[in-house]
Parts: C-alpha cells; structure tokens; sequence
C-alpha cells in the first residue's frame, strides 16, 4: 500500500499544478491549445495521488508489487514525456514559418528597393 | 440592388477569409458588390493553396495574403486590424466559401445603422422558420450546448454562437481588432463583447450550402475543440484585466 505521506504530498502538488497552469492561462501567458496537456496531466496525477485503492490496483495490473507510488512516476514521466514530443512537434512548426517570414520579408524588401 | 441611402457616407467594408475558396470567392465579391458597390472587399488569403488570391484579385478586391496558415481566428483578425488601422466605420463578415449570401447584408446591418448594436450576429437558428440549416446531428447538439452555456454566462438568449456572418461599428471593429481569440473563435467572441459591455444583437439569416472547400471543424476535432472553447470561456470569466495592453502577447 502507498504511504500516506506520499498520497497526500502526491495530490497536493499535482493540484498545484492544475492552479498555476489555469493562472497562466488567466494571466494570457500560457496559451488553452499549449496548456491542455499539461492540465491533462496535473488531473491525472491528482485523482492517481488521492485515489489510493486505484492506484493499488493499477499497479497490480502492471505487476508492480512492492512500491505502487512506482505508478505515479511513471505516469508522469509519460506525460512529460508527451508534453516534450508535442513542444518539438510546435517549434518545428514555428522554425518553418521563421523561414518563410524571412524569406517573405527579405523579397517585400527588396520589392520596395527596386522601386 | 441599390444600397442603403445611410451607408452612403460611411466608409465600410467586407472582410472575407479565405481559404482554398477559389471556386468560390468570386462569385461571393460579385454579390457583395451588387448588395453595395460602394462597399470596399477585403479577402484574407489564409494560406491558400489554389488561385483564391489572384481571383479574388481579378474581381477587384483587396487581398491580404497571410505567408502560413494562421487560422480562421488570426485570418479574421488580420480584416479587422486593416478595418481599424484604415478607418472603417462599418464592417460586416462574410465566409468565402459561399455559406452566407450577401443579399441577406441589409438585415444583418440594419441594427448597426439604426445605433441599436455594434456587433450583429446573423443567426441560423433565431428564427425557428428560417431555420432549413443542415449538418451533422453532432454538430447541431455541439453548436446548441454552446449557444446554451454562453446564454447562462452573458445573460442574453444567445442562439448561434458559431456564425461567423456579422456586422460589427467602429467599437467593435476596435475591439477585435486588438484582441481576438484564437482557432475557433466565434464562441470567446461573444463573451468578449459582453464583458466589454458592447451591445450584441442576433437576427435571423438563412445559410447556403457550403459551395466549396470543408468546413474547418471535422468530426475528430470537434472534442478538442469544445474542451478547449470551455476552457477558454471559464478561465476568462477570472479575468479582470480584459484587453492585453498592445504587444503583450
């Protein structure tokens, strides 16, 4: 069975968070389309941290006997994990569309020279 | 059709967004200009792949050519930052692919010219006779529910949440010109207006088939979109400070 102490400070911390990510979101710094895995992940963590008997039992399933909190760590490095792939997925996106403001800029200049 | 005699000193202009609307987008410049011939056209080319810029180009309107795909919410926004920064009074929207018929405009911008409203939503479903608009029952339920929730949260009957055929004054082209929301954005829209304390109107418009192109939202998408659109709606009810200051972002 998990210590309580690691339940509590499991859940509280994932709950934090949950609150920092919807702040960031209030306070315009953090975008809902980036932020959604992320709130994904802090609510997982919470309900696994709190919900000691699933967490036992998930843990069975995955033949983890001696140390469920076990779960909780690799869940969340699932989750970084994802949040990582998707962040190298937008800053390609976002290198690309560097390339072609440049090279968009570089003609609208060179336009406006010619004249 | 001849104008409206009380448009005729005021400068105004169609924003239409675009995307792949080749087949489509000139035949939707030529109706807004037998609606108006005064009323200046504007597409923005969001990324288009096909010839919608040089048609557009040929029919006589003005085309803003976005270098990516930035989205109907960035698309749309680009008209009404170049409505702002040109001195617009009036604005309406219209969908290039078709859906919304420029002869349906009077209704649309007469609560805008009476002073009654600054932004005027034609709606598909404010008029229960009118209302021969067809797509899929998902997303019939999915526009409802939204229309449900930003009613409870504005205070007003809201019925269509998701058209983007509007009229829009000089306030509201100001408003949207600095902040408009991302992706989907028709839903944040209309709360903004209300936190804003702008006056919100709906008339009732029929829409047309989709002429050309697909709509934006596909069937996968939709989840993510109305988590995201909720999400959005809830965490901005906290916001006290509503308009970034400009370059904020």
């Amino acid at each position: 069975m998990t210590p309580l102490a690691v339940s509590i400070f499991g859940a509280i911390a994932s709950f934090v968070l949950v609150l920092v990510v919807l702040e960031l979101i209030r306070s315009r710094r953090l975008r809902e389309r980036y932020a959604l895995l992320w709130l994904v992940t802090g609510i997982v963590l919470t309900v696994l941290s709190a919900w000691r008997d699933g967490l036992n039992t998930i843990a069975g399933w995955l033949g983890v006997r001696s140390y469920p909190p076990a779960v909780l760590f690799a869940v969340g490095l699932l989750f970084i994990l994802a949040v990582l792939l998707h962040y190298s997925t937008v800053i390609s996106r976002l290198s690309d569309q560097n390339v072609l403001l440049a090279q968009r800029l570089a003609l609208l200049e060179q336009e406006l020279a010619g004249e | 059709m001849g104008a409206d005699p009380r448009l005729r000193d005021l400068r105004r202009i169609a924003i239409v967004p675009a995307l792949n609307e080749q087949h489509t987008v000139a035949r939707v410049i030529d109706e807004l200009h037998a609606f108006d011939e005064g009323l200046d056209v504007v597409v923005v080319d969001d990324g288009s792949v096909d010839a919608t810029a040089q048609v557009a180009r040929a029919k006589g309107a003005r085309v803003l050519r976005l270098p990516f795909n930035l989205g109907i919410g960035g698309a749309v926004q680009t008209g009404f930052r170049f409505a702002f920064e040109n001195d617009y009074d009036i604005a309406v929207r219209v969908d290039g692919d078709g859906q919304h018929d420029p002869g349906q405009l009077g209704r649309v911008l007469e609560p805008v010219l009476r002073g009654d409203a600054d932004i005027v939503v034609g709606s598909r479903f404010a008029d229960v006779e009118l209302s021969g608009y067809r797509s899929s029952r998902t997303r019939r339920i999915g526009i409802r529910l939204l229309a449900w929730i930003v009613s409870r949260i504005v205070g007003q009957r809201v019925t269509d949440t998701t058209s983007g055929f509007q009229a829009l004054n000089r306030e509201g082209i100001a408003l949207f010109a600095r902040d408009y929301p991302h992706d989907y954005p028709e839903v944040e829209a209309t709360v903004m207006v209300f936190r804003h304390r702008l006056r919100l109107l709906e008339v009732p418009v029929e829409m047309r088939e989709r002429g050309g192109g697909r709509s934006s939202i596909t069937a996968l998408r939709s989840i993510y979109y109305m988590v995201k659109v909720l999400l959005a709606i809830f965490v901005g009810l906290f916001r006290r400070n509503v308009v970034p200051e400009e370059g904020s972002e």
